[in-house]
């Protein structure tokens, strides 16, 4: 059956069937592979993206539900060649090593972000906790995303304090 | 014979990057745009997709396979059986430690989860679709599940198949001397003994295994892409396999969504991959589900161990003894040096000094997954440290001693390095002492002495675990180490490029350890090429040279050795480049980063730039032109990393949870190439060491069925439940290293689950709790504190 | 892995989807979160032939206090209750417990109603209601029925619903007085189920002494469980450590742990009792400073 999603920005018609996943049709169909697969049980979260601007798990959503709504994929954030602040965050603390669950953390950050400018090291652990990391333990992770919330909170504020 | 060259502090500036800064990482621009190049993301035309049926039963004859229905179904292009790859000699497969292994089952299955027949399919919608038609009938055999009671005379006898095999023993290993070491236990004033089970655990990388096999109809050249953390032995292994002329396999390992140690066995999903490629004509794409993944891939540990440490009255330590029986599943796959049966567990005498040890150890074979030897352990230094560091606990509780007191009344003491071991291993460098000091400083110690006291009278309990371990990473020289009889080198080749820019290709492979930058940065410091100015490549084995591979923590002990080695033939050559261009004697040149001047004049030089230029340009009379090398280099010795890590818990006594209130954590793995990818590796290990130590574990029920094949069962800490970490360091440079570095990957896996259970043990010790066995789940807890409390009770 | 075909209907209007579970609501499953259902459909545990996605449907996604009830439409999702100040301040064991279900992610997506009418005895939702009164609301086209959680849920997995009803409505009597509540769940990380979880909840009279008392057990029985011994031994009774730990004990007996990989039967049956004691002191706590 057709769907319309708009992916990064822009409205995509796809022709599916209704049990594919929405993780498989990004991955697949729409030729954005930056959304991964780690596990069979909704555990991991390295295939969340935003639905709606709302992290969610895109391997235990079928690609038709998302019809008439909005993915953001890791391949959003950057805009005008930039990258987003979150992703220059993740290098500058180091927040990445294999890089599999990156996306997934960094979309959790944002959405984070957008209703907690400030987030607590305590917050940032408890947002990111449906999403699984096996590198990192988490520390740089967690810094990652304070110091993107910070960077923008400076510029919505105008300084330039960094 | 290379000489150590340590850098006494930062040798280059932050433009060029060389050892010890803390560079950003190079693969980080790929990754954080969602444009890594992992397996799963390869598509080639005409790819189709496997996908494999496994045995719901443990332990079962097989009557009949039926494909007839999964063959009929539309979009299915083939259905492959055991006895499809036996009219072709690939029903089994050699393993990594000499056994061998079923690819698809033929007469029996011997574990839940084993291979049994494979559907390649236009898509891997219908492929798992088509896997529901298969019929298979079963006789279902008695399972054994506990390594203990296979090795019972009574047993069912799993391997049937190899042709002299009577019983379930799979090997038998001796390591130390038992003479000496009784004689040490007889003028012992006490010994303590503990058993104890290091459960059976997953590496679990979020990124699980697969293949994408493309055998070429008209070349029959052979391209794996392939989750492989050892290409090049892979492909050896492929060509003696396969039987396919080994020019004609290339294998390459893309950008890796993590290892620890499970992407080093060949599993029969590329075996298959590959046979079913070569006989359809077309790519054919396998990649494992998470529970395929945690049923069937190299699992780690499942090591019960029995320990014997002999002591006199003040503390010291006479002797050890242990003995050891190992669960390898069905088929003995440990990835490990072929000499040591139970990899390089006789490390076991730790940190301390004493003369004699003893280890007896027998291997297994059960109705589970194989394997034993992986999730960064080191070559099962994981069982190692972990039952010395317990042993040492419970003795200072024995004796009255402080725990932290124990270990420094036994530490090898700095200046007795290189430190000959009771079980032949030749410590190279370490300050134990040190390390533990500032554990202890950075926590508080003795004032979180005192604060457990306090707390116990109010009826909180708190407690204190230490874990001083060593460890042995490196490996290895020529004479003792080899996988397969590959022995284990690795390699470096490294070209500098006319305008001054380099490739440095290698034969090992990240999986996240930030190769791409540190390896660079090597370079960078030999050679004054900024480390951004240098391009790293692994993973090709048509493209690079031939390397073991990255596990055991071995990458910057050996392949970083080979690396500075290069890099110096390299900076030799060009010496003679410059003294041709400065038109000077070569011995009247100086060397700065990046620089070569004329002594007395540093006005007059050339830089590594303009030398690069002139290799291909202006070379004098007689030279070789270029400027590249390659070398292939055999560590001398390994390298033995240490630490001491300080927990503090608190236990919940009304439910028995119990939580990390603080963390630290000393490491010393010699000169840190980059201190910021060094720490990102402790957190990493330290994290997997509280997961094994709090809450992950895979266990079998009585009828061989496997709990935790997926991730609800088999449990990953959060973000949430996972410590903070504080780090501290020492730096004690490895003497025979080219850089004086040592490994680091493991350490924290290695040193930190013992630390962990001490800390809780510790919490309930003034109860006359001894033990709890990993994962130390509340429910143990709970049954500790109330046997405790009965036995005060009565 | 991946799931089995199916066919599959988006209804645009609760009156649609009536239309077709009136007609084929035997052979049709309702999907609305799909954070247990999709699930089980990968692994083919449940392969329904029909799907009809109630996802998207408007007026099911209220939060809001009429008639003496917090109301709740069926496709609220967790997190919605996790950010709803209007939960927080109507209900503490409900405010209290949605933090906890499954993870952050999931709860964007996993709806209250659809929780309920999975009816998972180490689902979380259920317990809340039972220790709190709450009443689910179906609807069909021949009307409206409204029936308490007590009689709702059945046994595991299988509820009241009759299979041409849609559940539109969770519905919780607004507290009478000062009244307070708790949510204790035990779970290994984040995203397990519970190995035990106890709600609590807890009305006071104007004499300070106890007017309703509700508990209700997760994960340590067939199904979600009232621990209604516990309860009647509360009613008419002042606050105390000592009635409490009384209770926890009633309340504990009352369970029927199984022995499993989250531990034995004693243990669970323990941990009852420690949460009990623990949640009503909790609710006892914040009745008071109402």
């Amino acid at each position: 059956m057709e769907t319309t999603i708009t992916i990064n920005g822009v409205a995509r018609t796809f022709d599916v069937e209704p049990r594919v996943l929405l993780v498989d049709l990004l991955r697949t169909r729409a030729g954005l592979t930056g959304t991964h697969i780690g596990c069979d049980t909704t555990s991991c979260g390295v295939c969340t993206v935003l639905l709606d601007g709302r992290p969610v798990k895109s391997c235990t959503v079928f690609a038709v539900q998302a019809g008439g709504r909005e993915v953001t994929t890791v391949e959003g954030l950057v805009k005008n060649g930039e990258l987003h602040p979150i992703q220059a965050a993740f290098k500058e603390e180091h927040g990445l090593q294999c890089g599999y669950c990156t996306p997934a953390m960094m979309l959790v950050g944002t959405a984070l972000i957008e209703r907690n400018p400030d987030p607590s090291d305590e917050e940032v652990r408890w947002a990111i906790s449906g999403n699984l990391c096996r590198c990192t333990g988490y520390m740089n992770i967690v810094k990652a995303i304070q110091r993107a919330a910070s960077e923008m909170r400076h510029a919505a504020e105008g300084s330039t304090v960094g | 014979m290379t000489t150590t060259e340590v850098p006494k502090e930062l040798s280059t500036p932050p433009e060029i990057g060389g050892i010890g800064h803390s560079l950003k990482r190079k693969e980080d621009a790929r990754f954080i745009q969602g444009a890594g190049n992992y397996l799963d993301d390869i598509t080639l035309p005409h790819m189709l997709h496997m996908a494999i049926l496994r045995s719901p039963v443990p332990h079962a004859r097989i009557n009949s396979i039926d494909t007839s229905a999964a063959q009929a179904l539309a979009g299915v292009v083939a259905v492959v059986t055991g006895a499809d790859l036996a009219a072709h000699g690939l029903a089994w497969m050699p393993t990594l430690s000499g056994d061998t292994q079923a690819v698809l089952a033929t007469d029996k299955v011997r574990f839940q989860g084993q291979e049994v027949a494979a559907v390649i399919a236009e898509s891997p919608y219908i492929a798992w679709d088509a896997l529901e038609l298969i019929e298979v009938d079963y006789d279902q055999l008695p399972p054994v599940v506990d390594p203990r009671q296979a090795m019972a005379p009574d047993a069912p006898l799993i391997r049937d198949d190899k042709e002299g095999q009577s019983d379930n023993r799979c090997y038998h290993w001796e390591a130390g001397e038992k003479e000496a070491t009784d004689r040490a236990f007889a003028e012992a004033d006490t010994v303590v003994a503990l058993d104890t089970h290091y459960p059976r655990s997953h590496p679990a990388p979020l990124e699980t295994c697969g293949c994408v096999a493309d055998v070429s109809p008209a070349t029959k050249h052979v391209t794996i892409y392939m989750t492989s953390q050892a290409p090049h032995a892979h492909r050896t292994v492929f060509a003696l396999v396969a039987g396919l002329p080994e020019e004609n396999i290339r294998i390459i390992s893309p950008d890796i969504g993590g290892g620890f140690g499970n992407k080093v066995p060949v599993y029969p999903g590329y075996v298959v991959a590959t046979a079913a490629s070569l006989l359809i004509g077309r790519p054919v794409k396998w990649v494992e589900s998470r529970s395929e993944n945690l049923i069937s891939t190299g699992f780690a540990r499942d090591y019960y161990m029995h320990g014997a440490l002999a002591l006199k009255r003040d503390g010291k330590i006479l002797a050890l003894r242990v003995s050891m029986v190992s669960d390898n599943g069905a088929f003995y796959a440990d990835a490990q040096p072929t000499k040591f049966k139970a990899g390089l567990f006789h490390i076991v005498t730790g940190s301390y000094d004493f003369p004699a040890a003893h280890i007896v150890t027998d291997g297994a074979y059960t109705n589970k997954a194989p394997g034993g030897v992986a999730y960064r352990c080191s070559f099962r230094v994981t069982e190692a440290s972990y039952l010395i560091e317990r042993l040492v606990q419970n003795a200072a509780y024995e004796l009255g001693i402080d725990p932290a007191e124990i270990r420094m009344r036994n530490f090898i003491q700095p200046e007795q390095f290189p430190y000959h071991s009771p079980t032949g291993f030749v410590y190279d460098s370490g300050n134990y002492p040190a390390a533990l000091k500032l554990a202890l400083e950075m926590v508080g110690y003795d004032d979180l002495r005192r604060e457990q006291e306090a707390a116990r009278a109010e009826g909180r309990l708190i407690g204190i675990g230490i874990a001083s371990f060593t460890e042995v990473v490196g490996a290895g020289h020529s004479t003792d180490y080899d996988i397969l009889g590959l022995k284990m080198f690795d390699s470096a080749e490294l070209r500098v490029h006319p305008t001054g820019k380099a490739i440095l290709k290698l034969g090992v492979k990240a999986q996240g350890q930030g190769h791409e930058t540190t390896f660079a940065q090597i370079v960078a410091n030999e050679l004054g090429i900024p480390a951004n100015d240098i391009l790293v490549m692994e993973g090709d084995t048509d493209n690079t040279p031939y390397g073991l591979g990255t596990y055991a923590s071995r990458s910057t002990p050996v392949g970083g050795a080979a690396t500075a080695v290069v890099a110096r033939q390299l900076r030799d050559k060009a010496r003679k480049l410059a003294a041709h261009l400065l038109e000077a004697a070569e011995e009247d040149l100086e060397w700065e980063p990046g620089r070569f001047f004329v002594k007395g004049a540093h006005d007059r030089g050339v830089t590594i730039q303009d030398v690069a230029f002139a290799a291909y340009t202006n070379f004098p009379e007689g030279m070789e032109p270029g400027l590249e090398g390659v070398h292939y280099y055999d560590p001398p010795n390994m390298t033995y990393p240490f630490g001491s890590y300080v927990v503090v818990v608190e236990v919940d006594a009304g439910t028995g949870q119990w939580k990390v209130l603080r963390m630290i954590a000393v490491d010393d793995c010699g000169v840190r190439i980059n201190p910021m990818i060094v720490e990102g590796q402790i957190h990493g290990g330290l994290t997997e060491g509280f997961a094994m130590a709090n809450m992950q574990f895979i266990t079998f029920d009585e009828d061989g069925n496997c709990i935790g094949s997926n991730f609800m069962d088999y449990l990953i800490p959060t973000a949430w439940e996972t410590p903070r970490f504080e780090l501290g360091e020492t730096v004690t440079p490895s003497p025979h290293h080219p850089i004086g570095a040592k490994g680091v990957g493991e350490s924290a896996t290695v040193g930190s689950p013992a630390a962990y259970v001490n800390a809780v043990v510790d919490a309930l010790a003034h109860l006359g709790v001894r033990n709890l066995d990993m994962p130390v789940l509340p429910h143990k807890v709970w049954a500790a504190i109330n046997e405790a409390g009965a036995r005060s009770a009565t | 892995m991946y799931p089995a075909m199916f066919d599959y209907l988006a209804p645009t209007s609760v009156e649609e989807t009536l239309s077709i579970l009136a007609e084929r609501g035997d052979e049709v499953k309702v999907l609305a979160g799909g954070q247990s259902l999709i699930p089980m459909m990968k692994l083919r545990f449940a392969s329904p032939s029909t799907l009809v996605d109630i996802g998207r449907l408007p007026g099911l996604s209220q939060i809001d206090e009429t008639d003496g009830y917090l109301r709740l439409g069926a496709l609220v999702r967790h997190n919605d209750v996790v950010d709803s100040d209007l939960v927080r301040r109507t209900n503490h064991t409900m405010s209290a417990a949605a933090p906890w279900i499954a993870d952050p992610v999931v709860r964007n997506l996993g709806t209250i109603g659809g929780s309920l009418a999975h009816a998972d005895p180490e689902g979380d939702w259920a317990s809340v209601m039972l220790a709190c009164g709450g009443e689910i609301v179906a609807t069909s086209t021949s009307g409206q029925r409204v029936l308490p959680v007590t009689e709702f849920i059945v046994d595991m997995f299988t509820t009241m619903l009759r299979p041409d009803e849609l559940l539109t409505e969770v519905r919780v009597p607004k507290y009478h007085g000062r009244a307070g509540g708790a949510y204790l769940k035990l779970e290994r990380k984040i995203g397990d189920y519970a190995t035990a979880a106890v709600a609590t909840h807890l009305e006071l009279g104007g004499d300070g002494r106890i007017a309703t008392a509700g508990i209700a057990l997760t994960s340590v029985a067939p199904k979600n469980t009232k621990a209604v011994d516990a309860e009647q031994l509360l009613v008419g009774q002042a606050p105390s450590d000592e009635l409490f730990a009384e209770a926890a004990e009633l309340a504990a007996r009352a369970s029927d742990p199984k022995t499993d990989v989250r531990g034995p039967a004693e243990y669970k049956r323990d941990v009852v009792r420690v949460f009990v004691r623990r949640g009503l002191a909790k609710a006892a706590e914040l009745a008071s400073v109402a």
